[in-house]
C-alpha cells in the first residue's frame, strides 16, 4: 500500500510536481499517464526513496520513507526509465549481485535468481554480458531485477517501451499475474496497455493529478462512449438523415475508411435505433460495432486544456 | 555478505572484465620502471635502496590514479544507474565505501606487482626491506588520498573527461603545497609556523617522511582523514547532484 501525501517537488523555481495526493492500495495496478514531463517519473523517484520531496509525506505499506528509508526500499522493487544496469557483467552476475544487496539469504539465493529468471525467461541469456542484449532482454533483466525479492510494491517507470508486440503481451501477463498481491504502479504513455493491464488510472498534468478513475469509467468521458461506428458507403442524402434522427447528437464520415460514426444525445443507447434503420434502408454494412469511448482523446481533452491554463499563467 | 563487501566484489569484477584493469596494470609497471631505472639512475646510483623509485610514484599517481577514480560515479550518473543505486536498500555510505575500497584495493595490485623490484635490489645488494615496506605502505595511503578526492570529483560530474581534469589539478594542488619551490616562495614574507602549516597540508610533505623510514603515526592519520573527508564530501555530493 502506498500513500502520497501533498507530494511537492521542485527543481530551483521549476514546480515538477504540485501537491499531489493519492492512495494505491494492495491488488490495485495503477496506471500513471500523462504527457512528457508531466511530472511521473519525478514521483515515481519520490516513492522510490530516489529524490527527497520539497513538500508532503509518503508512506509504504505504513512506514514513512523519511524515517526509515532503508526499510521502505527493502518493501520496493522499481524498474527505472530505460532499464539501467552494468552491461559489463553477465545476466547472473547481475542478478546475484541485486539479490545479494536485497538480503536474499544466501541459502535462498540461488532459488530466487532462479525462479525469476524463469517468470521473466532469461535462461537463454543468463550467461551473456547486458550489453550485447536486445532492447527486450535488457528491459527484461530491468524486471527480473525489480521483481527478484518478491516485493510488497511493484513501481515501474514505462515496463513495455520499445519492445514488440510479443514482447509487451508478455509483460503485460507477467503484471497482471503478480498483481493480486502486490501494489504496483507504472506509468505508460501507451493507452492500451492501460486497459489491459491497469484498474485505475491516474492521468497527470502539469505536475498535478487531473483525473482519477478506473478506465472503463475514464471511456465514459469519451465522446466515444456508446458511439456506434459502421463501415458502408453512404451518400450525404442518407447520412443526414441519421443526423436528424432524434437521439443524435452528430455524424463523422471517414472518407478514407468509409466508416461512419455516429455520436449519440448525451446518455442515450442508439445502437438499436442505428441498426434498425440500417436495415430498413437496406444499406450494406460490412461492419457495425458499439464503442466503448476512446481513452486517447479523452487524454487529449484533459491534458491539453491543463496544457493552455499552464501557458496563460 | 554485506553490502560493502558485495559491493566491492562487484567493481572489482567489472575492473578485470574490462580492459581498463590490464591497460591501468602494464602502464603503472613500465612507468614506474621507467621511471626509478632512467630517470631516478636506480642502477647507476650504486645504492641498494628503492627510494629513485618510489620518489616518482607521486608524479606517477598524480595521472593514473584520477584515471581509475573518475568513473566511479560519473560513469553510473551518465548511464542512469544512480537511479537503482540508489533505490536499493543500502545505505549511501556503503556505495561510496564499496566503490573506494574496490579502486584501492585495484591499485594496491599494480603496487604489488612491481615486487620484482624489490627482488632484484634484494639481489644486487643489502637494502633496508623495512623501508622498503615503510614505502609501499606510504606510497599505498598516497594513492588512497588522491583517490578519495577523485572520488568526490566525479560524482560532481556527469563527464569522464572533466571528472579526470578536474581531479589532477586538485590533486596536483595538495602535491604543490608540500613542493621547497613553492614553500620558499612563501617563506619569504610568512612566519615559519604558517609555511609548516602548508607544508603539513601536502601530500608530498607526508609521503616523503614515511618513505624516509618515519612511519609516523601522524602521517597516517593525516592520511586517514583526508580519505575519509573526501570520502564523506562524496557522499553529501552524490545526494546533491543525484537528481540532474
Amino acid at each position: 500500500m502506498i500513500e502520497c501525501l501533498n507530494l511537492t517537488k521542485k527543481f530551483g523555481h521549476f514546480t515538477a510536481v504540485n501537491d499531489l495526493s493519492f492512495t494505491a492500495n494492495k491488488g490495485q495496478v495503477l496506471g500513471f499517464l500523462g504527457p512528457n514531463g508531466a511530472g511521473k517519473s519525478t514521483t515515481m523517484k519520490m516513492v522510490t526513496g530516489f529524490l527527497e520531496p520539497t513538500a508532503g509525506h509518503i508512506k509504504v505499506c505504513g512506514t514513512d520513507i523519511k524515517q526509515d528509508p532503508i526499510a521502505v526500499k527493502q518493501k520496493i522493487g522499481y524498474l527505472p526509465e530505460g532499464a539501467p544496469s552494468y552491461g559489463e557483467m553477465e545476466v547472473g552476475q547481475f542478478l546475484h549481485f541485486v539479490a545479494n544487496l536485497r538480503n536474499i539469504k544466501a541459502n535462498l539465493l540461488k532459488s530466487s535468481v532462479d525462479s525469476v529468471v524463469q517468470r521473466v525467461n532469461l535462461e537463454k541469456v543468463f550467461y551473456q554480458k547486458i550489453e550485447t542484449l536486445s532492447k527486450g532482454f535488457k528491459r527484461r533483466v530491468g524486471l527480473a531485477q525489480a521483481i527478484i525479492h518478491d516485493p510488497e510494491v511493484l513501481i515501474m517507470d514505462e515496463p513495455t517501451d520499445g519492445l514488440d508486440p510479443n514482447q509487451k503481451h508478455q509483460v503485460r501477463a507477467l503484471i497482471t499475474n503478480m498483481s493480486k498481491d502486490k501494489t504496483i504502479i507504472l506509468s505508460t504513455h501507451i493507452l492500451e496497455e492501460v486497459h489491459a493491464v491497469c484498474d485505475r488510472a491516474i492521468i497527470i498534468a502539469g505536475g498535478e493529478i487531473v483525473a482519477d478513475n478506473s478506465p472503463s469509467e475514464m471511456e465514459k468521458m469519451s465522446r466515444y462512449h456508446h458511439a456506434v461506428s459502421f463501415v458502408s458507403d453512404l451518400d450525404t442524402g442518407l447520412l443526414n438523415k441519421i443526423k436528424n434522427m432524434n437521439c443524435v447528437l452528430d455524424v463523422d464520415y471517414d472518407a478514407r475508411l468509409k466508416e461512419t460514426t455516429v455520436f449519440p444525445t448525451q446518455g442515450l443507447f442508439i445502437f438499436d435505433e442505428i441498426s434498425d434503420f440500417l436495415r430498413k434502408e437496406a444499406i450494406q454494412v460490412k461492419s457495425l460495432k458499439m464503442e466503448a469511448g476512446r481513452l486517447d482523446e479523452v487524454f487529449r481533452n484533459i491534458t491539453q486544456t491543463v496544457g493552455e491554463r499552464e501557458v496563460l499563467k | 555478505m554485506s553490502a560493502i563487501s558485495s559491493i566491492m566484489k562487484r567493481e572489482l569484477q567489472s575492473y578485470f572484465a574490462t580492459p581498463i584493469a590490464y591497460v591501468f596494470i602494464v602502464i603503472f609497471l613500465i612507468m614506474s620502471g621507467v621511471f626509478g631505472f632512467y630517470f631516478g639512475n636506480l642502477y647507476e646510483r650504486g645504492q641498494a635502496d628503492l627510494i629513485p623509485f618510489f620518489n616518482f610514484h607521486p608524479w606517477l599517481y598524480l595521472f593514473l590514479v584520477p584515471a581509475v577514480a573518475m568513473r566511479l560515479w560519473s560513469e553510473e550518473r551518465n548511464s542512469g544507474n544512480i537511479e537503482l543505486l540508489m533505490t536499493l536498500p543500502v545505505r549511501k555510505m556503503d556505495w561510496v565505501l564499496g566503490k573506494f575500497f574496490a579502486a584501492w584495493i585495484f591499485i594496491g595490485i599494480a603496487l604489488l606487482l612491481t615486487f620484482p623490484m624489490v627482488i632484484s635490489i634484494n639481489y644486487l645488494g643489502n637494502p633496508d626491506n623495512g623501508l622498503i615496506v615503510a614505502s609501499y605502505m606510504g606510497s599505498l595511503l598516497l594513492a588512497g588520498g588522491f583517490l578519495a578526492i577523485g572520488s568526490c570529483i566525479s560524482a560532481a560530474t556527469k563527464n569522464q573527461v572533466i571528472a579526470f581534469i578536474l581531479s589532477v589539478v586538485v590533486c596536483f594542488l595538495f602535491l604543490l603545497s608540500g613542493f621547497p619551490m613553492v614553500l620558499n616562495f612563501f617563506k619569504v614574507f610568512m612566519p615559519q609556523v604558517i609555511v609548516d602549516a602548508i607544508a603539513s597540508t601536502s601530500f608530498l610533505t607526508h609521503f616523503d617522511s614515511i618513505t624516509k623510514g618515519v612511519l609516523d603515526l601522524g602521517d597516517i592519520t593525516y592520511f586517514g582523514m583526508t580519505i575519509a573527508l573526501w570520502l564523506y564530501a562524496t557522499s553529501l555530493i552524490i545526494d546533491m547532484k543525484k537528481a540532474d
